[in-house]
């Protein structure tokens, strides 16, 4: 019972069952028009009938008189299934003719009139018929009644209306069993997905839809929701080695405070001691502070929350600016930090996490773009331009590069290329770059500078070709 | 100065306090919303600190509604939701100024005092003069011992913000944000590189220095000899 009511519950039972009723009330339609036209058919060609014997009938009279008429008119009622005739006299007797028991009303008006009448030799069991007939007014006062039973017209409707009560019965019969074969398909795909999308919400993430290879909408449904399974497992397993990470690069920093906080307490001797033990923690602390806030924003420019904050500006001045303030430490770290800017470059964004993914690329280039040989130009130039729609902000060292092989993991969370990690920094600046690229629908490019890396930062223009 | 705090952890209130105390401010607490309006109402107060979340009203709608009762006091708002759009929120709700948590109490000080002095009528002045350094802010012209000292324009607008904070800690991010307008922490010491430039320019060649270094915290113009 459950699972026909769940049956008749499916949205494809639902359309098949307003489709059936739509096609049923069309069908009744058609034969209704159908039974009315032959019914009409059926009447003028009795009124031609009636009609055409009429004036005969009149011509005869007019010929023989009324004597020569009665004996027409006795001659065609002796014959089997003739029309129906009547002729009076003046006073209303009958003269001749085969139908008694109409009303006298019916005779006083001359043309059509619908009559019920009795066959005269049947007596008083016959039973009423009806019949058209029509009413002639004759010279010397006689008239004429010529009629026809209308015993066809309502064969004819019995003829039509038992097939199509059928026609009903059988369209309603099949839309219902149409109706339920559908749906049960439609239903068993259905349930399957449930079942395969209940399994894996129940943590399973490796399982996936069935798909049928016919292509149709549920194969393409099913596509779809095995590309969403997919992306959610890949994001997942990400998730996993950020969490591992996290709980790497907060742990050590978190350890080593600990340590040096116990150490105090164990050996510190003066104030001087503990202060320096102190200052120290909080320096820890401000580290650690630094990496959750830059976290937090990786993490909030991948979910795209940032979004609605967006402004237009221009690139360039940030550009500027970032470089103007870096560029006094370059120059203390012996390095030379070009700008390669001019004109206006429109960005639709946030001003403020491209200057922090700029200064990051530029910091990176402070740490890491020394020279790698003697004699090698120390120089980082910070370029931006356009192409192709797209706003290019790039800073090029002459360091020691990243090779090829390990570029797509330079910009993983706290992914630090040099083993030692001897240099300051948590490993955040690139990851932060590239989620910065990504929030803005661009991308975060590196490449060889030969020698030394030149990274990319690619955002979409404002203006301009396909912007 | 008289100060109004509204900040629901307790222990975290108590501290502020104590150590607001310490650095000569009298200091009233409120514990929510609710009560932080209408202490803020009733006293004369030069600063409200006002943390983002709290109970009864939130920190965002409390400094909305104040603004709308014309309540004019600047308004720091204290908020464990550091990013650019959070900050972005609670400055156009009404506050004059933002600290993400966890802060250190020097950076808190030295944005209070700022704020306090924001309202002074010397803000106004064109002209900025401590010891025997002026400052002239329409004519762009920067002098010590009426020897002209050239600036670059960013270099000349470091200078006015210390200026018109003299006598106050200014802290680095206090810097990148006034003079820069960048929020976010700049991990290295670029701040520190330029201020070094700037000394060198102001400083240099006069047995005064006028430019200090606030250890733990920040900056300092101050004529020594005051």
């Amino acid at each position: 019972m459950t699972a026909l009511a769940k049956l008749f519950r499916t949205t494809a039972f639902k359309i098949v069952a307003a489709y059936l009723l739509i096609f049923a009330l069309f069908a009744a339609g058609v034969v209704f028009y159908l039974a009315r036209h032959t019914q009409q058919l059926v009447v003028s060609q009795i009124t031609e009938t009636v009609d055409l014997e009429v004036r005969n009938l009149t011509e005869q009279y007019g010929i023989g008189g009324i004597g020569r008429l009665v004996d027409v008119i006795e001659r065609r009622t002796a014959q089997p299934g003739s029309n129906l005739y009547l002729v009076t006299a003046y006073s209303g007797d009958a003269l001749a003719g085969n139908i008694v028991d109409i009303p006298v009303s019916v005779l006083q008006n001359e043309g059509w009139s619908e009559i019920t009448y009795r066959h005269p030799e049947a007596g008083n069991a016959a039973k009423e018929s009806r019949a058209l007939a029509r009413v002639t007014f004759l010279s010397g006062g006689f008239r004429l009644l010529v009629g026809r039973d209308f015993e066809e017209r309502d064969r004819l409707r019995q003829i039509l209306a038992q097939p199509a009560r059928w026609a009903v019965v059988l369209i309603v019969v099949m839309g219902v069993a149409g109706g339920i074969f559908v749906a049960r398909r439609v239903l068993k795909r259905i349930d399957s997905m449930t079942a395969t999308n209940e399994r894996i919400m129940a943590g399973d993430l490796t399982g996936r839809l069935a798909v049928t290879g016919s292509g149709d909408e549920f194969d393409r449904l099913a596509n779809s929701l095995n590309a969403m399974l997919e992306r959610i497992e890949a994001l997942m397993s990400g998730l996993k080695q950020v969490s591992d990470n996290i709980a790497h690069d907060l742990k050590t920093p978190l350890t080593r405070l600990r340590i040096r906080t116990e150490e105090a307490l164990r050996s510190a001797k003066s104030e001087g001691d503990y202060r320096a033990a102190l200052e120290s923690t909080i320096e820890e602390s401000d580290g650690l502070i630094r990496t959750f806030d830059a976290l937090l924003m990786i993490a909030r420019a991948e979910a795209g929350e940032a979004r609605h904050g967006m402004s237009d500006f221009d690139a360039n001045d940030v550009a500027k600016s970032v470089v103007e303030l870096y560029e006094p430490l370059a120059e203390e770290k012996g390095l030379r930090l070009a700008a390669d800017i001019d004109g206006p470059l429109p960005v639709h964004g946030s001003r403020e996490l491209v200057g922090q993914a700029l200064a990051n690329l530029i910091d990176n280039a402070i740490k890491y773009g020394a020279a790698g040989r003697p004699g090698d130009k120390s120089e980082i130039r910070v370029a931006t331009h356009r192409e192709d729609g797209s706003a290019l902000l790039t800073v090029a060292d002459h360091g020691c590069g990243i090779p090829a092989g390990d570029r797509g993991r330079a910009v993983e969370r706290f992914v630090r290329l040099e083993p030692s990690r001897s240099r300051p920094g948590v490993g955040l600046g690139l990851s932060l770059a590239s989620a910065v690229a990504r929030l803005h629908g661009g991308e975060l490019r590196l490449e060889d500078n030969s020698p030394g890396l030149r990274v990319t930062l690619a955002l979409p223009a404002q203006g301009g070709e396909g912007a | 100065m008289r100060l109004l705090v509204v900040e629901d952890d307790r222990e975290a209130a108590a501290y502020l306090r104590k150590a607001l105390r310490e650095a000569g401010h009298i200091c009233e607490i409120a514990y929510d919303g609710e009560e932080g309006f209408a202490l803020a109402l009733d006293g004369e107060f030069d600063v409200f600190v006002i943390d983002r979340m709290l109970p009864k009203r939130d920190g965002l709608s409390l400094v909305s509604e104040l603004r709308k009762r014309g309540v004019r006091t600047p308004v720091l708002i204290l908020s464990a939701l550091g990013q650019v759009d959070d900050r972005v929120t609670g400055l156009r709700a009404g506050g004059d100024d933002y600290l993400s948590k966890p802060y250190s109490f020097s950076e808190l000080l030295a944005r209070i005092e700022a704020l306090a002095r924001r309202i002074a009528p010397q803000a106004a002045d064109t002209v900025y003069k401590v010891g025997d350094l002026e400052l002239d802010r329409l004519a762009h012209r920067v002098t010590r011992s009426g020897q002209e000292i050239s600036l670059q324009p960013r270099e000349f607008r470091l200078l006015e913000y210390l200026l018109r904070h003299a006598g106050q800690v200014v802290t680095r991010t206090m810097l990148l944000e006034n003079v820069w307008d960048y929020h976010f922490d700049p991990q290295t010491n670029v701040i520190d590189v330029h201020v070094s430039r700037l000394r060198s320019k102001i400083d240099k060649g006069f047995d005064r220095p006028l430019l200090h270094t606030v250890r733990g915290a920040g900056y300092m113009v101050r004529d020594g000899a005051r």
